[in-house]
Formats: structure tokens, sequence, C-alpha cells
């Protein structure tokens, strides 16, 4: 799905939270949080992006999202996932925070190529 | 963009955030408040947060600015109703969110506050 606005946020929340509607509080908490990170980081950095959702397969318990936008990029990645660092006044706990929280976390970023971040959670 | 009303209660603020407040509601909320705070010289902020299935870093950041925002203006902060599930995530975040004291629900949160909610059957007891 698109993110152009505030609003796509709840709506990917919501999205998300009908997709799982049996998962536990612990489960649906932590997903809906790498969701709203990941997805402000395309609103606020990016510019506007967009959403992938892979619901688990048959027999798996892994949710997969992939997030992209064609904003200008991360300059410095290591710096960007550590904890503390923020280039809008937030608190730089965003990108770190989320690797923490998903099972499996792969970015794709350079200056002037957007951004690609690819999270797997349990669910 | 739905509007978060603010409840007064003796010289303290109540505020319930909704289910899924957006970004633009969030930072509304935060400006009234300090607002509210300084018209009625408010002594305490509770902000029940127990409809949150989520508390990102934005959301904590703004609850953190109110927090400090109107410890200046000499009022203190209570958030209460963190979900189990939502508290679980903020420290697994490593997220905190500074100038706040914290309670279980509502009432021990105006507890918190001093004010004290004394109900028809304790005091006919």
């Amino acid at each position: 799905m698109r993110l152009r606005a505030d609003a796509d946020l709840g709506r990917l929340r919501q999205r998300l939270r009908q997709l799982l509607p049996n998962a536990s509080p612990f489960v649906i908490t932590r997903i809906l949080t790498v969701a709203s990170e990941l997805g402000r980081n395309a609103l606020v950095h990016g510019g506007g992006g967009r959403c992938d959702i892979r619901p688990p397969g048959p027999g798996l318990r892994l949710l997969r999202l992939h997030f992209a936008d064609d904003g200008p990029g991360i300059i410095d990645i290591g710096r960007a996932l550590g904890d503390g660092y923020s280039t809008n006044g937030g608190l730089g706990l965003g990108l770190g925070g989320v690797r923490r929280l998903s099972e499996t976390f792969e970015i794709d970023s350079a200056p002037g190529q957007g951004t690609r971040v690819r999270v797997a959670l349990a669910c | 963009m739905a509007q978060v009303p603010i409840l007064r209660i003796g010289d303290c603020l109540v505020v319930t955030v909704n289910a899924d407040l957006d970004d633009g509601s969030a930072l509304t909320l935060r400006d009234d408040l300090a607002c509210r705070v300084a018209s009625i010289s408010a002594r305490g902020v509770l902000i029940d947060v127990s409809a949150l299935d989520v508390v990102d870093s934005f959301t904590a950041r703004m609850l953190g600015d109110v927090a400090r925002t109107v410890s200046i203006m000499d009022a203190e902060t209570v958030i209460s109703g963190l979900a189990p599930a939502v508290a679980m995530t903020l420290v697994e975040m490593g997220v905190t969110i500074p100038h706040t004291r914290t309670a279980l629900d509502a009432q021990g949160g105006l507890r918190l506050l001093g004010i004290v909610m004394e109900s028809a059957r304790e005091r006919g007891a």
C-alpha cells in the first residue's frame, strides 16, 4: 500500500490488525510498532513510499514487511542504526529499535537512491 | 483529524488517548495541554493510554514533550494504563518517557496526583 500521509500509517496499522485477528497482544503490538516506525521513516525522510505486506505462508509464523521510498537515502547506515541518532529531532531509537524487535532486518540505502527496508516478524 | 477532549478534575487535567492517534492529532494534543495547564494553573496532567495497542517512538516523544513542557510550568504528568505488551515493546525498543510517573490505571493516576475518589459506599461505611 502507498504511504503518502499520516492517515496512511493508521490505515497500515488497521490492515495489519485485520490480517492477524488471533495473534497475541504482544505479537500485535510489536508488529504495529515496527510498521509505525518504518512507515513514518518513509513518510518523513523519504517524502512518501510504499509498504508491501507478505502474510505468513501456511505453517509459517513469519510476517514480512517491505518498505521502500525514493527519498534522499541514508548517508551513514551504521550511524542511523545506532541509538540516539536523529536528523529530525526524534528519539533516534526508531531504526535500532525496529532491528531489535524483528527476527530479520535488512536495509538497503545510499545517498540519492532511496531506502528499502525488509523485516520479518514472528507472528 | 480527531480532537482529544481535555477534562478538568479539580486542579488537574485528564485526557484519554483514543485508539490510534494520528501524528497530527498527537501534536495538537501536546499544544492544547500546554495551553490548558497555563490557563487553569493546573497542578497535574493525567494521560490515560489504556486504549492504545501501540506507542511508537513518535508517540513516546510526544508524551515526553508534554511532560517536560508542563514540568517547566510546575505541573506533573502521570501516564496511566500502559498495556503490558506496549510496556514490553517500549523496553525492547529502548524507549523511555522521562519526566513522567506511571500508574496501572486512571484511578491510580489520579491518586498519584492527589485526587482521591471516594465511592458512596465507602462514604457510608
